[in-house]
């Protein structure tokens, strides 16, 4: 298969994202701890109309080119189709650039597709989570796995089926071995296949209807299983791995989460969205909106900074995620800004991480396989 | 109704309560107070005489206090006695300053092993014993019955035991006349050479040393110069009185008088319980029945903050100044650090003096589990105190061990006999005697070690027999026994605070306990993490902690990279708090809960 024609043209340099929040889904899934509604629909038009506000008061600062758009939610597939292309329109957008919008699988119609591809959608990432429907009731989450199937022959006919992204979950209580063995088959399987997986191991969030019920929290031990499964099936079809819980076939990683891991620069429009800027003296800048839709509109419509709270990055701090952030993905950390390297010995005795030359110079600390199940712990004795 | 201060010697009655806890010796001490008109009834405080928190919490005695009340012309001193098992020789002693007592018995329940066994000392001092059966006012109170196991056990007759009501009042008059009837008044000589009981003394922070007294012969006056027989010190009178039960002053106490007195002592070891004063210009031979403080019980305690060893440091100090029979000394456990190791009277006190070390000095403390001591007998000849397993002398070395017996009385309910025997039996007691108090109730009487009751005895007896059973012990001898030191090894390092003297027979079983607790509390590593424990290098118990496999958490997008990396510095404070043993982790947590005495 072919890479689509924007793969080729990639620009070079670290980049600008930009991420545009959706928080609007026809229902909350139990384990769920995204800023998103199912009750606020009514407030779709004037929710779209304010992030174009926001977008429009940054792009009169001088935002950059983005190099890469990414709207998450929430369900940006629940915006019709005009609202969505409106607020990308807005954005403006180097040569090449990556666009991806988080789907549903029964939102895949072709109308939608074409129009988000006519406006400059690349990239399609399906939350699909499992193709077993005990599962997915397991979830608290509701479509047919048949609907998944449909969907993918939908993004092959938009032309995006080199493109796009299957999202997973696994270690649902109740799933069994073989329920997620299956799904991962089943989705290997698909026409065409997806270029790229995010394979997510569940987390017990506090706050959720998960969160609140031991009894559905996630078994450690069989998420590693899981995740060594998902491993081994998606290298034999010709993913590589990149980052923790993401695989792509060549050329096909999601640039946009890519900025996010080597601490990029980005700009986060629409409620709860997070930005960063870097500063001078290796400081940077975080920042946040206001968490709920209401409030983001009131802020926007009066004029007003919609964030809510900042947090300003000294190097120390910088250097701590470099670290975490980092040894999530397989580039790994140049082993000279390992703040401390003691525990070093002890991590390559037991096979948690490997050493090996990178690209430029010095050498890289990578999590092996084993590593990466353990990457906190491992990022915790790299710290000291 | 002004009390008499120097009331005549056939008019004084001195008298203690003997009662187990919550018989209602307290509740009968306020309305004592309330009835001789000691103390208003609107300034009452409900049991008046125990001060303490720990002891008002607890419903118990700890610090015998003593108060002077009149009643119908006669002076009467009332002489609390502590209510535990732990303090056997303070009970004698506090008896010993008395002509009499009254055994108070709750009349739902029937005596207990330690009342009966105060009762027995009462009567080897030939005291006269004033029964009372208390809470008549209870439904399900059976006065006849344990009036007649009263004359059964201790010879009083059935038809002289008062019945009362402590909480209503009711037959209280009426005790303290038989009390003014049958105590016999002290006897003593005003002109011999003062002799002096100290029964009782604590640590004043202004007043320095205040102790109980009860004068035998002569004249304790004040500007006195004593003499302490027992701590050799000498001291001058600074201030005599009584407690009615407010402190008042007095120029002198006669014989068969009880007060307090102050004498610039800074030290409650300088002024014992059983301790003589007399005078030092005339001094007299010594009172009978003194003995050194002798700790029963050892426990190592650590700060949990290796910093706080100064603040613990400075708290036992404070504590001594109070408790002279508390003994430490400082200790280093490789698992635990810098700490001290305490000897006790007993596991109550214990208990006591740990709480009293984190309440009122606001340390948090990790206790090793309770020892015993021991004597090693070595090949060379010669004999070593073990008062903590890592001192235990390697089995080549070894010639014999002795451990500590008991002689331990319990009282219960006849349906528990058989849960009992096989309790004592598993527990390596040996039966000396069973015997019926009456159709229901009966006293067995076995020789024990003492480890064995140090572990988790007592609460065994009490979960075994719904709380109905009771237990008195004392010291009994030694013997030599089959013991053995157990290790218990972290990843293959042995954690000191984890090893133990136990008898052979039991050695399996305490490993066995110990790797699993261990498992369950020490979380998962990077690698397999095997428990063992072992006796001289042979492994009898083992348990794997199993490496943990996943802690990554899956998703990082750009809002939530702030909130990972609060988590990462969350953990990372987490891990400063863990001991590393053997490559291993260990929270603190972990050892306070496998050094936790069983439930």
């Amino acid at each position: 298969m072919a890479a689509p024609p924007f793969l080729a043209s990639r620009p070079e340099g670290p980049g600008f994202g930009v991420y545009v929040h959706v928080p609007f889904c026809a229902r909350r899934c139990d384990y769920c701890a995204f800023a998103t509604w199912d009750d606020r629909l009514q407030l779709v038009p004037d929710y779209c109309a304010a992030v174009r506000a926001e977008i429009a008061r940054a792009v009169g600062e001088e935002m950059p080119l983005a190099t890469s758009v990414f709207f998450g939610g929430g369900t940006p597939s629940l915006l019709p189709p005009d609202q969505l292309v409106a607020i990308l329109d807005a954005i403006p957008r180097g040569e090449g650039s990556e666009v991806t919008v988080e789907c549903n699988p029964e939102h895949a119609e072709p109308s939608r597709l074409g129009a988000w591809r006519r406006a400059g959608v690349t990239r399609v990432s399906l939350g699909v989570q499992s193709l077993s429907t005990s599962v997915l009731d397991s979830l608290g989450r509701r479509h047919d796995p048949g609907s998944v199937r449909w969907a993918a022959r939908a993004l092959g006919d938009a032309g995006l089926g080199g493109s796009y992204s299957v999202d997973l979950i696994f270690g649902a209580v109740g799933e069994r071995p073989a329920d997620w063995q299956a799904t991962v088959a089943g989705v290997l399987a698909l026409d065409p296949p997806p270029a790229h997986v995010s394979a997510y191991g569940l987390i017990a969030e506090p706050g959720t209807p998960l969160g609140s019920d031991p009894a559905r929290h996630p078994d450690a031990d069989d998420q590693a299983d899981k995740y060594l499964a998902v491993d081994a099936a998606l290298a034999s079809a010709g993913y590589s791995w990149y980052e923790i819980s993401n695989w792509s076939r060549p050329g096909a990683t999601c640039r946009h989460n890519q900025l996010y891991w080597a601490q990029g620069e980005y700009r986060g429009f629409g409620c709860a969205a997070h930005s960063h800027r870097l500063a001078g003296g290796g400081g940077a800048r975080r920042w946040w909106n206001v968490r709920t839709p209401e409030r983001y509109i009131r802020l926007v419509g009066r004029g007003d900074d919609p964030a809510g709270g900042e947090e300003l990055l000294g190097p120390d701090v910088r250097a701590v995620e470099a670290l975490e952030l980092g040894l999530r993905t397989s580039e790994g950390v140049a082993v000279a800004e390992v703040p401390s390297a003691g525990q070093l010995g002890l991590l390559l005795d037991l096979g948690l991480v490997s050493l090996s030359r990178g690209e430029g110079a010095g050498e890289r600390v990578r999590l092996t396989l084993r590593g990466r199940l353990l990457a906190t712990e491992v990022t915790l004795r790299l710290l000291g | 109704m002004t009390p008499d201060l120097d009331p005549p010697l056939d008019r004084i009655r001195n008298l203690a309560v003997v009662a187990h806890v919550d018989h209602g010796k307290s509740t009968l001490s306020d309305r004592i107070l309330e009835l001789t008109g000691a103390v208003d009834a609107r300034e009452m405080r409900e049991q008046y005489l125990d001060s303490m928190d720990i002891e008002r919490e607890r419903g118990i005695t700890i610090k015998a206090q003593n108060v002077r009340v009149t009643w119908k012309g006669h002076t009467v001193h009332l002489i609390d006695t502590p209510g535990h098992v732990d303090f056997g020789y303070e009970v004698s002693r506090s008896l010993a300053a008395c002509e009499g007592v009254v055994l108070l018995v709750d009349a739902a329940q029937g005596i207990e092993a330690q009342t009966l066994a105060n009762a027995y000392q009462a009567l080897e001092h030939d005291l006269e014993i004033v029964a009372a059966l208390n809470k008549i006012d209870l439904p399900a109170a059976d006065p006849d019955r344990y009036a007649a196991e009263i004359e059964k056990v201790l010879g009083v007759p059935a038809g002289e035991i008062l019945r009362i009501s402590a909480k209503t009042g009711q037959g209280v008059a009426e005790l303290l006349d038989a009390v003014c009837e049958r105590i016999p008044p002290p006897r003593g000589d005003p002109s011999a050479p003062l002799q002096g009981l100290v029964f009782d003394s604590y640590y004043d922070q202004y007043r320095g040393v205040v102790s109980s007294v009860r004068v035998v012969n002569g004249r304790l006056g004040a500007g006195a110069r004593l003499r302490f027989v027992q701590a050799g010190r000498t001291h001058d009178v600074e201030e005599i009185g009584v407690r009615l039960p407010a402190a008042t002053l007095v120029d002198a106490l006669g014989p068969g008088e009880v007060g307090y007195l102050i004498a610039g002592i800074k030290d409650v070891a300088e002024a014992r319980s059983g301790e003589t004063v007399t005078e030092a210009s005339r001094p007299a031979e010594p009172l009978a029945g003194y003995q050194d403080p002798k700790p029963m019980v050892f426990c190592g305690l650590y700060p949990v903050d290796g910093d706080e060893l100064s603040d613990l440091r400075e708290a036992l100090e404070k504590l001594r100044l109070n408790d002279a029979s508390v003994t430490y000394q400082p200790e280093t456990s490789g698992a635990l650090g810098f700490g001290f190791r305490c000897g006790f009277l007993g596991l109550l006190h214990m208990e006591i003096v740990r709480e009293r070390l984190e309440r009122e000095f606001g340390l948090s403390l990790i206790a090793t589990a309770p020892s015993v001591e021991y004597r090693a007998h070595l090949t060379d000849g010669s004999v070593v105190e073990v008062h903590n397993p890592s001192e235990m002398p390697p089995p080549q070395k070894l010639e014999s061990i002795e451990e500590p017996y008991l002689q331990a009385t319990i009282l219960s309910p006849t349906e528990y006999t058989g849960t009992l025997m096989e309790l004592c039996q598993s527990r390596r007691g040996e039966m000396r005697r069973i015997e019926y108090l009456g159709p229901e109730r009966l006293e067995l009487v076995y020789r024990i070690p003492l480890a064995e009751v140090v572990m988790d005895f007592f609460d065994a007896l009490k979960s075994r027999t719904k709380g109905y059973a009771s237990l008195d012990y004392e010291p009994a001898d030694w013997e030599a026994a089959d013991l053995v030191k157990i290790d218990v090894l972290l990843n293959g390092v042995p954690v000191d605070a984890f090893s133990a003297i136990v008898h052979k027979s039991q050695a399996q079983d305490y490993g066995r306990r110990m790797t699993e607790k261990l498992r369950e509390l020490i979380p998962r590593q990077l690698f397999d993490v095997p428990i063992q424990a072992a006796v001289g290098g042979r492994m009898i118990a083992r348990e794997t902690v199993k490496a943990k496999r996943k802690d990554v958490l899956a998703k990082c997008y750009g809002g939530d990279i702030t909130r990972k990396r609060k988590l990462l510095e969350k953990q990372k404070e987490g891990k400063k708090r863990m001991k590393s043993i053997g490559r291993v982790e260990v929270p603190q947590e972990a050892f306070i809960q496998a050094l936790r005495l069983e439930e």
